[in-house]
C-alpha cells in the first residue's frame, strides 16, 4: 500500500501482533494514551504537591510565626513555625511546582497527547519514542527540584531575578539549591521541547483523510500554536538557564574554569563576600527570562481555551460561535504574545519609551481575548444546555477568565502599573488566569475525556460537589487579593504586618486562608473521584456524550492503534443540531451523508462528494474511497 | 430544580464581587493614605484607576449579564434541537471593532500620564527635574535602606556635578538608615542604587515605585504635595528578610535645615553640644 500517512504504515506493520510486557505497556510505553496517563496521574500528584506548598504560604499570611499544624511539622523549624527563609523558598517552589510540573504538562503533555491523535484520527504520534523521552525527562526535573528541596529549596521566586539568584551568597537557597533548579528547568525545557517537536509534526503530516485545517477541532489548534510557541521561546530560556549556571562560581569540576558575568555587575558586595569582578548586567535577565515565559503565560492558556471551545459546543448541543475568528484569535494572541513581555519589567528601569511599545501591544492582547469570550458567550447562546460537571466547569472558565483579563487591563496601563506592580493585585490577577480559567478548563476535560481514556464515567455528584467547594473557594481565595493589592500589599513578604499601613488586613488574610484550605480539602474529591471512577465507574460505551469529534468513533479506551479502520472525515467538528439528520442533535465528522437530492442514501460510499475530497496536502491515493466502502 | 441553582449561581457570584468592591473602600481596602495620593501624579494614577475600574465594571456587568441570559434561556430550552448557527459575521465585527476602540482609548488616554512622568521628563530636563532638586542618594541593601544626603548647603547645577557626587563617598555627607526626609512641594529628585541584590523602592502613599538595580544609579522625581509620614517598603523579592526593609519617607517644609541637623547629630562628639561649630570643621559650602 502506497501511503504518506507515516501512522498508516505503521498501524498496519504491528496490527495485532506481540502482546507487550508489563514495562512496555505501563511503563516506558511509546503508545500516546498512556503516556498522557502518565502525564495526568504524575501532575495530578504534584497539583497536590503544589497545593500544599500555597497553604504553607496561605498559614503564614493568616497567622505569621504560628506553629503550622501537620506540614509545618513535617518540614518547618521549631514545632511548625515558618521562617523567613522557608517562607521564601515556599513561595518560589509553589509557583515551580505549579507551572512546570503541572499547569504546562497536564495541558500539553497529558491532553495534548491524548486528544492531538484521536481528534485527528491518527493512531500515534509521529515520535513514539521522543514522545516516552518527552514523558520520561519531567522525572529527572522531579528529581532535580527534590534536591533542590533537600539543599535547603530555591529561593529567588520562579522568576529567579539575579542577583538572589546569580550569587550564592544572597540567600540560604541560592547555593547548591539554585543550581539544581536551573538543571531542573533545563529538563522540563527538553521535555517540553520534544513533546513540541513531536506535536507539531503530527498535527502536520498525520491528519486523517479529509481533516483539513480548518476542519480540526479547536483543542487541536490550540495544541499547534502552542506547540509552536513552546519551540521559539523554550531554547531562550535554556540558553539564559545556561548563562545563570555559568555565572555562579561554585560549580567546581568540569565547569570551574567557567565563570562567567552575564549578569552580574562589578563592585558587589553580597554579605559580606568579596566584591564581584564582572560587568554584566542584571536586567539583561528579565529581558531573556520574560522572553520565553510571556509566551509561557499562552501555552499555559491556549489549550485550555481550545478544550473548552470544544467542551462547550458539546455540551450546549451548538455549532462554536465563530469557528475561524475563534482560530484566528488563537493565533493573534501567539503572535502578540511575543512582544508583550516588557510589561513585566515597567519599573524595572527601562528605557521608559520602551514602556510605551510595550504598553500598547499589551492593551491590543487583550482584543483577540475578548473575541474569544464573546464567542463563548455566543456558542452558549440558542444552546440546548446540559448541566453537568463538564458545562459547570467550562462555564467557570469563561467567567473567571474575564476577570482575569479584565484586570490585566489595569497592569496594561503603565501608570497604574506603577502602583500594583509585585502587589497582590497581581497575585489575583495571575491566579484568575491561570488557575480560574486554565484549571476549571483541564478540570472539565478530565471529566469530559474520562469515558475515552477509560471507557468508564466519572461520578457527576462528586464532580459538582468538586465544582462547587472549588469555585467558591476559588472566588473566596483570589477575589479578595485585589483588594489586598490596592491596599498596597506587596507580594513575597513573610510578614507584612509590621508595617503599620498593612496591620488592618490581618483579618481579610485570614479569611482568604481558610477559603484556600477549603479548595485545598477539595481537590481530595476530585483525586477520590478519579482513581475511583477507574475501577468503579459506569461503562461509558464510544460516545457517551454523542459528541462530534473523531476521537468518539474509536472504542473505549481506544486500543494500540486507536481506529479499527482509518477515518475519513467530511465536515468539521461542530455540526451539533444539524437540520440534516433527523432524529438526534448530532453529526459526528466520520460520518458519511450523501449530497441532497441523490437516491442513493443507503450506501454510504458510492461517490464521494466533490467538495469534501480530502484537501490537496493530504494523501493523494484513493485510499479514503476504499475504506469507506469497508464501512458500509 | 439543579438548572436552576447553577444558573442563580453563575448570576449571584458576580453581584457578590460587585458589592465587594462596593463596600470596600468603607471597608479600607483600598488606596493607603485615606485614598488620597500624596503626589500629583500620584492623584492622576488614581484617577486613571477609577476610570478604568469604570469601563471594568461596565464590561464585568455586560458579560456576566450576557452570560446569566444565555444560560438561562438555554437551561429553559424546550425545543428539539439547538439553534443551528455558525456565527454572525455582523456581530465578530461589531465585537472586535467595540473593544478595540475602547482599548486603544485607554492606551492612547494613560500615554500622557506616562509621558509626564518619565518619558518627557526624562528626554528634556527643563521641564522635568533639576540637578537643584537633588535630595538624596538611596542606596538598597539587604535588608534597609542606606541614605546619602549631600553636605548642608551644596548646589547642584549641572548633572555633571550629582554624577560626580553619586560615583564616590564626599567629605560632609549626612548619612541616615531607613529614614529619608524630602521636599514638601517641591520637586524632588532622588538616585536609587542597590549594594547587592535587586530591591524595589516603594512608597504606596506616593504611588511610586522603582526597582533599584545592582550596577546601576536610577533617577525618580516626584513632588510631594501632603505634609506626613509615609511607609517606604521594599517591592522586590530580595532574600529571606525581603518584608523587613520597613522604612519612612518624610516631607518637611525647610529641607536643608533638616539635613543640616542631621549633620549636627552627626558630628556630634559627645562633648560639644549639637548646633555649635565643632572646632577645626568648616562651613564653607562646595558648589
Amino acid at each position: 500500500m502506497s501511503t504518506l500517512n507515516p501512522a498508516a504504515a505503521a498501524h498496519d506493520d504491528h496490527h495485532g501482533h506481540h502482546e507487550l510486557s508489563f514495562i512496555r505497556k505501563y511503563v516506558f510505553s511509546t503508545d500516546h494514551k498512556m503516556i498522557a496517563v502518565q502525564f495526568l496521574i504524575t501532575t495530578l500528584l504534584m497539583l497536590m504537591l503544589g497545593g500544599s506548598l500555597a497553604l504553607g504560604v496561605r498559614w503564614q499570611l493568616a497567622w505569621p510565626w504560628q506553629n503550622m499544624p501537620v506540614f509545618g511539622q513535617m518540614f518547618g523549624s521549631e514545632g511548625g513555625q515558618i521562617s523567613p527563609e522557608f517562607y521564601t523558598m515556599l513561595f518560589t517552589m509553589h509557583a515551580t511546582v505549579m507551572i512546570f510540573l503541572v499547569i504546562i504538562p497536564i495541558l500539553a503533555g497529558a491532553f495534548g497527547n491524548f486528544l492531538i491523535p484521536l481528534m485527528i484520527g491518527a493512531d500515534d504520534m509521529a515520535f513514539p519514542t521522543l514522545n516516552m523521552l518527552s514523558y520520561w525527562f519531567m522525572w529527572p526535573a522531579i528529581f532535580f527540584f527534590g534536591l533542590s528541596f533537600y539543599f535547603g529549596g530555591a529561593a529567588a521566586g520562579w522568576t529567579s531575578y539575579p542577583l538572589l539568584s546569580a550569587l550564592p551568597e544572597a540567600a540560604p537557597g541560592s547555593g547548591h539549591a539554585q543550581n539544581m533548579w536551573l538543571v531542573a528547568v533545563t529538563f522540563i525545557g527538553v521535555s517540553s521541547m520534544m513533546g513540541s517537536v513531536n506535536y507539531m509534526t503530527t498535527i502536520i503530516n498525520m491528519r486523517a483523510p479529509g481533516m483539513t485545517l480548518f476542519r480540526m477541532p479547536l483543542t487541536i489548534w490550540s495544541m499547534f500554536i502552542t506547540a509552536i510557541l513552546q519551540a521559539f521561546a523554550l531554547p531562550v530560556l535554556t540558553a539564559a538557564g545556561f548563562m545563570m549556571l555559568f555565572d555562579r562560581a561554585q560549580l567546581g569540576g568540569a565547569l570551574e574554569g567557567i565563570h562567567t558575568s552575564f549578569f552580574v555587575p562589578s563592585g558587589i558586595v553580597v554579605n559580606n563576600a568579596a566584591p564581584t569582578v564582572g560587568g554584566g548586567q542584571a536586567l539583561l535577565w528579565q529581558h531573556l527570562f520574560w522572553f520565553y515565559s510571556h509566551p509561557a503565560v499562552y501555552i499555559m492558556l491556549l489549550p485550555a481555551m481550545g478544550m473548552v471551545s470544544d467542551m462547550l459546543a458539546a455540551m450546549c448541543r451548538k455549532p462554536i460561535f465563530g469557528y475561524k475568528p475563534m482560530a484566528y484569535s488563537l493565533a493573534a494572541i501567539a503572535g502578540l504574545g511575543f512582544i508583550v513581555w516588557g510589561h513585566h519589567m515597567f519599573t524595572s528601569g527601562m528605557n521608559p519609551a520602551l514602556g510605551m511599545t510595550f504598553m500598547v501591544s499589551t492593551i491590543m492582547i487583550a482584543l483577540p481575548s475578548a473575541i474569544k469570550t464573546f464567542n463563548w458567550i455566543g456558542t452558549i447562546w440558542g444552546g440546548k444546555i446540559r448541566f453537568n460537571t463538564v458545562t459547570l466547569n467550562c462555564i467557570a472558565f469563561v467567567s473567571q477568565f474575564v476577570v482575569g483579563g479584565l484586570s490585566g487591563i489595569y497592569m496594561a496601563a503603565v501608570p497604574v502599573d506603577i502602583y500594583i506592580h509585585d502587589t497582590y493585585f497581581i497575585v489575583a490577577h495571575f491566579h484568575y488566569v491561570l488557575f480560574g480559567a486554565t484549571l476549571f478548563g483541564v478540570f472539565g476535560a478530565i471529566q469530559f475525556w474520562f469515558p475515552k481514556m477509560f471507557g468508564r464515567m466519572m461520578s457527576e455528584r462528586l464532580g459538582k460537589i468538586h465544582f462547587f467547594l472549588t469555585f467558591v473557594g476559588f472566588n473566596g481565595t483570589f477575589f479578595p487579593m485585589h483588594l489586598l493589592g490596592v491596599a498596597g500589599m506587596p507580594r513575597r513578604y513573610a510578614d507584612p504586618y509590621i508595617h503599620p499601613y498593612l496591620e488592618h488586613l490581618m483579618p481579610m488574610n485570614q479569611f482568604i486562608t481558610v477559603c484556600a484550605i477549603v479548595m485545598g480539602l477539595a481537590q481530595l474529591i476530585l483525586l477520590y473521584n478519579w482513581f475511583s471512577s477507574i475501577f468503579w465507574g459506569t461503562e461509558s460505551g464510544r460516545n457517551p456524550w454523542n459528541a462530534n469529534g473523531v476521537e468518539w468513533i474509536a472504542p473505549s479506551p481506544p486500543p494500540h492503534g486507536n481506529f479499527e479502520e482509518i477515518p475519513i472525515v467530511y465536515r468539521g467538528p461542530y455540526e451539533y443540531s444539524s437540520p440534516l439528520v433527523e432524529g438526534r442533535d448530532y453529526l459526528m465528522q466520520t460520518e458519511y451523508l450523501p449530497p441532497p437530492g441523490s437516491d442513493d442514501s443507503g450506501d454510504a460510499a458510492d461517490d464521494q462528494p466533490a467538495d469534501d475530497q480530502p484537501a490537496d496536502d493530504q494523501p493523494a491515493d484513493d485510499q479514503p474511497a476504499e475504506d469507506a466502502d469497508d464501512e458500509s | 430544580m439543579s438548572r436552576i441553582f447553577w444558573c442563580l449561581f453563575f448570576t449571584v457570584w458576580p453581584i457578590i464581587a460587585i458589592v465587594v468592591c462596593a463596600i470596600s473602600p468603607a471597608m479600607d481596602w483600598a488606596f493607603p493614605g485615606n485614598r488620597e495620593a500624596a503626589t500629583p501624579l500620584g492623584q492622576r494614577i488614581d484617577d486613571l484607576f477609577y476610570l478604568i475600574t469604570g469601563i471594568v465594571t461596565v464590561t464585568f456587568i455586560g458579560t456576566m449579564g450576557a452570560l446569566s441570559y444565555v444560560l438561562w434561556k438555554g437551561s429553559k430550552n424546550e425545543d428539539e434541537k439547538a439553534w443551528f448557527s455558525h456565527g454572525s459575521h455582523n456581530l465578530e465585527v461589531i465585537w472586535t471593532i467595540v473593544p478595540a476602540g475602547v482599548l486603544l482609548f485607554i492606551a492612547l488616554y494613560q500615554i500622557d500620564v506616562w509621558a509626564i512622568y518619565r518619558v518627557r521628563d526624562h528626554e528634556n530636563r527643563d521641564v522635568g527635574p533639576r540637578p537643584s532638586h537633588l535630595v538624596a542618594e538611596v542606596t538598597a541593601r539587604q535588608f534597609e535602606w542606606r541614605i546619602r544626603y549631600p553636605k548642608p548647603g551644596t548646589k547642584f547645577t549641572t548633572y555633571k556635578q550629582i554624577k560626580a557626587w553619586l560615583a564616590k563617598p564626599h567629605e560632609g555627607d549626612v548619612y541616615a538608615v531607613n529614614k529619608l526626609f524630602v521636599h514638601l512641594n517641591r520637586e524632588t529628585l532622588i538616585y536609587l542604587k542597590s549594594a547587592d541584590v535587586q530591591h524595589a523602592f516603594f512608597v504606596p502613599d506616593l504611588r511610586v515605585k522603582q526597582d533599584a538595580m545592582p550596577g546601576q544609579s536610577i533617577d525618580i522625581w516626584f513632588t510631594v504635595n501632603k505634609s506626613g509620614k509615609f511607609n517606604l517598603t521594599c517591592a522586590e523579592l530580595c532574600g529571606w528578610g525581603h518584608y523587613k526593609m520597613r522604612g519612612e519617607v518624610e516631607a518637611v517644609e525647610d529641607l536643608e535645615a533638616k539635613v543640616k541637623e542631621l549633620k549636627d547629630l552627626q558630628d556630634y562628639d559627645g562633648v560639644t553640644p549639637p548646633g555649635t561649630v565643632p572646632a577645626g570643621a568648616s562651613e564653607e559650602a562646595t558648589p
